[in-house]
């Protein structure tokens, strides 16, 4: 057993015959002294098998890059599930109507379904408020005998304007982008821009509108 | 029988009753005639006898008997057994140590029962009692089906499930990263940090109140006082637009609270010192902040030197100590901040909204 073993090991590579002039002219004598006892071991096994480490080593590489591409593949999928064909949104921008609409002192409660606003004529601003708590995203109610907006979830307040006076919230409501339409002087508002007060954003003129 | 209940709608709002709590709280921890076997049924007599006598109040019972809020008695039936419990044993073991004798636990565990039928018996028992109870149970409160979802409705009042309605009483007071993300994440964080804070090898595998009386003391505090209790003020306090009723009051949607909340720096730069708010936040937030370091970093070396604190600075030795005395500051600052919101009408005592740093 041992004789047969021994002989294709040195018949491969014959690391006995090679040894000698790799040693004197890498000048590196302690690994190639510490050569020769370890190939027979190692050729051993790999004749047995009848697996090369090569061999070892480009299968397990099909197979890992298989692998990453079925992960990749199923992520991808899962990743572009996230962004539906179709969006069952209301449009962004829309038009409420026209200026006189929206008499002094009123908050018009008419949008605040279909596009999540109130429009409020208030002290000579027409504006467009989005309904939504900025304390944490319940829609408010407006309590017209008290003359504010009241969330139902943790009882945060604001008066007519949008600015925030009790419960917990941190800051005013936000505005939407508001102007007049040029073809047929109606209100457009676009809930794609918004207007933040703490930011100083309220004194922009494209955040409200001049009634009188 | 009018005067008795408005009487008890006026206790129950939030700055008498959770004084009155607290002052309840120590009374009963210390009160020992009342962790026996007479002392539990007496608490639990006057219990049932609120809840079956209130009943009788129409608006109470359209509060407390909806099928939504059935847990929540149960859970102060339970939450008093367990505790009741606990501090029954506790002190009978202290009298046997006391005594010299072995606690309940040791001579408990000389006789031993057989796992079949001694406590599979038991086990099948339990299981057919739950069963039965959780099918009754479905069939005679039904779930509550309410109208489609609408985004721009919410119900009101809109509540969490009963289980979150402390969490949601704290959004009441604090910003929602702080109650929302913070605090529940330091509240689990603490829990989980308690076996490496609290080294004290006493009261292992027994029951026992006085060798760790300011243990289970602050234990029982955040439980009892600032979970279960903010729980069932949730529950059957909190009505319309997030208002405080009391238990026999009408939910009336209209009802008026005026709660105009001011922030810290609005108290100091205007009302006391007369002059505007500064126009950059640092300035503006600085009387807070400081406050805010003061309470978290002087404050717990402060403690370290204390007489009562010192032992247990002697004890745990720094480390230990600062994150335990870390832990328990932040706990305390939820009643610290409700007293100052009845009190001062204070919002935030740091409101830099600049970068959404709100406490």
């Amino acid at each position: 057993m041992t004789e047969e073993k021994s002989t294709p090991a040195a018949d491969n590579d014959s690391p006995e015959a090679s040894e000698p002039a790799v040693d004197t002219s890498s000048a590196k004598p302690s690994p190639a002294k510490k050569a020769p006892a370890k190939p027979p071991v190692a050729k051993r096994a790999a004749s047995d098998a009848e697996i090369t480490r090569r061999g070892l080593f480009s299968w397990a590489a099909v197979a890992w890059v298989g692998f990453t591409a079925a992960i990749g593949g199923c992520m991808t999928a899962f990743g572009r599930f996230m962004f539906p064909n179709v969006l069952f949104e209301p449009p962004t921008s829309f038009k409420v109507g026209q200026p006189e609409d929206f008499p002094p002192g009123v908050v018009d409660e008419r949008f605040k379904e279909s596009y999540g606003v109130w429009i409020v004529n208030n002290e000579g601003q027409l504006t467009a408020l989005i309904a939504i708590c900025t304390h944490l995203g319940c829609p408010p109610a407006w309590l017209e005998a008290q003359n504010k907006f009241k969330c139902p979830c943790h009882g945060s307040g604001y008066y007519k304007s949008g600015i925030n006076f009790e419960g917990p919230t941190p800051r005013p409501l936000e505005r939407a982008r508001i102007s007049i339409d040029p073809d047929d002087g109606q209100i457009l508002v676009d809930k794609a821009q918004k207007y933040l007060w703490e930011q100083g954003q309220w004194d922009d003129p494209s955040s409200y509108l001049e009634v009188s | 029988m009018d005067a008795l209940k408005s009487f008890i709608n006026t206790l129950s709002y939030p700055w008498f009753s959770f004084t009155l709590s607290l002052v309840l709280f120590v009374a009963v921890v210390k009160l020992k005639k009342l962790w026996t076997h007479a002392g539990g049924w007496l608490m639990l007599a006057l219990i049932t006898v609120f809840f079956c006598g209130s009943m009788l109040d129409e608006n109470f019972r359209s509060v407390v008997a909806k099928p939504d809020n059935v847990p929540i008695v149960m859970m102060v039936y339970l939450t008093g057994y367990f505790w009741w419990l606990a501090m029954y044993k506790g002190i009978k073991n202290d009298q046997a140590i006391e005594a010299g004798a072995p606690t309940f636990e040791k001579s408990e565990s000389e006789d031993k029962v057989f796992t079949w039928p001694d406590l599979v018996f038991s086990e099948l028992i339990c299981m057919v009692v739950l069963t039965v109870g959780m099918v009754v149970w479905s069939i005679v409160l039904k779930a509550p089906l309410e109208e489609p979802a609408n985004l721009s409705v919410a119900p009101n009042p809109s509540k969490a499930p009963w289980y979150f309605l402390g969490l949601q009483e704290m959004l009441v007071y604090f910003d929602p990263w702080m109650a929302g993300v913070v605090l529940p994440g330091l509240i689990i964080v603490g829990l989980m940090a308690i076996p490496y804070i609290d080294t004290n090898p006493k009261g292992n595998g027994y029951y026992t109140f006085k060798e760790r009386k300011s243990e289970i003391f602050l234990f029982l505090f955040g439980y009892i006082v600032l979970w279960v209790q903010l729980i069932v003020i949730g529950t059957f306090l909190r009505g319309p637009n997030w208002n405080f009723f009391g238990p026999y009051e009408f939910w009336d949607i209209n009802k008026i609270e005026p709660l105009v909340n001011i922030d810290l720096s609005e108290i100091i730069w205007i009302k006391l010192l007369g002059v505007g708010l500064p126009s950059h936040w640092l300035p503006r937030e600085i009387f807070g902040i400081i406050l805010m370091i003061g309470y978290f970093v002087v404050l717990p070396v402060a403690m370290s030197k204390m007489k009562y604190f010192k032992r247990f600075y002697d004890e745990m030795g720094g480390p230990r100590f600062y994150t335990g005395a870390t832990l328990f500051l932040t706990m305390m600052l939820l009643p610290i901040k409700m007293y100052a919101r009845w009190v001062f009408n204070l919002k935030y005592i740091v409101h830099i909204q600049e970068f959404f740093f709100n406490i």
